[in-house]
């Protein structure tokens, strides 16, 4: 058997992302493109993703995005073999631009298309910087709009979730906060580069969901939000000044404990030796330098793709996109729907 | 051609044989189904093309509703007009959806197109006895638009007929726009293989989206 060309199309949340990736005949995958137009500026004085404005923005960027990863990839769309596309979970509306454009492509060219679940996505992309997944490893989700914990025992055979959050995003949580402290959105950059200035320990906020009788794998971030809004509150009212450095350190102790704590226990109760760790949330600096410390210490092996492959991007949609074709999967019909709720489980739609 | 258009609740695609004595609709489905646009577009076109006998590389141009419509749905015609025109190479043409069903109506006289905003509101646009655009296409409660209205002999569109007692109009029987329609209206720029214009949907309203004032407070 040849090479084959999967093309990847994102569209479930603020970024119009086409992907291109090279599936050779032993499996090995090769990114060829990666071409992300993002609308997050156009959010920014909202202070957060507004659904209709981001599905205008994936209208207008999808054949531009799509034609700049053609020429990244140096191929031609004929080239291409098979379509993935985003077909759930996110925003219905601009879902509904991806998954309509992908139909297109894919009746224009005559070649199958594969509708495939983001959160998977975001575990494949890893596939394309560290190579093929152990047959079992546990994987950490934390972006903007989620925050997971799932077993994954083969990207294209199973995926169970252990756990996610009962409320906030983790990087919701950075964005209220990142408000709270009058820092632009999103909030997770900004937050991440005051909070190295500050003292992590410096206020304990609460860890949340971490009792002995709390859900073991799930995760929740409003409590937390509003303990620093009432912190930092207090503080005001008794006219003192906010130490907005250690607010910020200790607001980014709290997310990162939790989240590296949980992730690593999962790992620990299931027997798994490897962790991934995705999603926009895994670029914070903290996260990442306290998911290695304690994975060094408790013998597990930590993945994190880097951050371009983190964020919302169509490059790991071809990367699934390229698993699924590797493992035979049939394609998904052409009325193919939308699920803006797709739970984590399904990774291919039909 | 290919003709489609996802502006009000019908999916629709049809292929077109165009020539200098008019427009001849050789296939179409159409399906009317509010939310299954994103779901039927392409399984329709796929349909009346092999019913037609052709393939797309067939086509000569692609014309495409550009709306106003309810701006989920709209928005599938065109990118799926766009994705296309891109894999086959071939001019993407937008035609007001509105100037499609004024085609269809053939009243001979003056002409509302409405068609249904949703939230009580509609969509319209005015023509003249020739089926030229007048007026609009603008968004108004339906109780605004006589006043604003040149005068017209009758009402199309599923809006006309939603808000007949309203608008006070008799109604012509041209709900949809047809694939024909949607390529006449194009016709010209069509035969003369004009530039097409930007595949820019006619969205009329602004995103609903509130600036945040000042500090959010989480507790009182
Ligand atoms: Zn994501």
């Amino acid at each position: 058997m040849t090479d084959r060309l999967i093309l990847g199309i994102e569209s479930s949340c603020d970024e119009t992302g086409v992907g291109i990736v090279r599936l050779g005949p032993d499996g090995a995958l090769e990114l060829l493109a990666d071409q992300v137009a993002s609308s997050v500026e156009e959010h920014a004085r909202f202070g957060g993703v507004v659904p209709e404005v981001a599905s205008r923005a994936h209208l207008e960027a999808m054949v531009p995005t799509m034609r700049r990863a053609v020429e990244e990839a140096g191929v031609e769309l004929s080239d291409v073999d098979a379509i993935a596309v985003t077909a759930g979970p996110g925003l219905a509306g601009a879902l509904l631009v991806g998954v309509s454009a992908a139909k297109a492509y894919a009746a224009a060219l005559g070649k199958p298309l594969y509708g495939v679940n983001h959160l998977a996505g975001h575990v494949a992309a890893d596939t394309l910087q560290h190579g093929p997944l152990p047959a079992r490893c546990v994987a950490l989700l934390v972006s903007g709009g989620h925050s997971q914990l799932l077993l994954v025992e083969g990207l294209a055979e199973k995926i169970t979730e252990l756990g996610s959050t009962v409320d906030d995003a983790a990087g919701e949580a950075y964005d209220k906060v990142a408000r709270l402290l009058d820092l632009p959105y999103p909030g997770g950059p900004p937050i991440d580069r005051l909070a190295k200035t500050g003292d992590g320990c410096a206020i304990a906020f609460p860890r949340g969901l971490t009792g002995p009788r709390d859900a073991k794998y799930d995760f929740s971030f409003s409590g937390l939000k509003t303990s620093v809004a009432r912190w930092v509150e207090r503080r005001e009212r008794a006219g003192e000044e906010v130490p907005l450095a250690d607010v910020a350190a200790s607001f980014q102790e709290a997310v990162a404990d939790v989240l590296t704590a949980k992730a690593i226990r999962a790992c620990q109760d299931l027997g798994v030796d490897t962790l991934v760790i995705s999603g926009g949330v895994a670029a914070n600096s903290r996260l990442s330098g306290l998911a290695a410390e304690r994975c060094a210490a408790a013998g597990i092996e930590l993945r994190v793709p880097r951050p371009r492959l983190c964020t919302d991007n169509g490059a790991m949609i071809a990367a699934l996109g390229a698993h699924l074709v590797a493992a035979g999967a049939p394609p998904s019909p052409l009325d193919l729907s939308t699920v803006p709720g797709l739970p984590v489980g399904t990774v291919q739609l039909f | 051609m290919l003709a489609l258009d996802t502006a009000t609740p019908a999916v629709t695609a049809g292929v077109v044989d165009l020539t200098e004595d008019g427009a001849r609709l050789l296939a179409q489905r159409v399906t009317v189904n509010a939310k299954a646009h994103g779901e039927l577009l392409t399984p329709h076109l796929a349909e009346a093309l092999a019913e037609a006998g052709h393939a797309l590389s067939d086509l000569d141009a692609v014309v495409c509703g550009s709306g106003p419509g309810p701006f989920t749905g709209l928005r599938v015609g065109l990118v799926t007009a766009a994705a296309l025109g891109q894999v086959l190479n071939r001019p993407v043409y937008p035609v007001p959806t509105p100037d499609a069903i004024a085609l269809d109506a053939r009243t001979g006289a003056p002409l509302l197109v409405a068609t249904d905003a949703r939230r009580k509101e509609v969509y319209w646009a005015a023509y003249d006895a020739a089926g030229r655009r007048t007026d609009g296409p603008h968004v108004d409660r339906p109780a605004d638009v006589p006043a604003k209205l040149p005068a017209v002999a009758h009402a199309a569109g599923e809006g006309a007929r939603i808000y007949a007692d309203v608008l006070g109009l008799p109604v012509v029987d041209a709900v949809y726009p047809s694939p024909t329609s949607l390529v006449a209206a194009a016709a010209e720029e069509l035969l003369a293989k004009a530039r097409p214009a930007a595949l820019t949907p006619l969205y009329l309203r602004r995103p609903d989206a509130v600036e945040p004032t000042g500090r959010k407070r989480v507790t009182r």
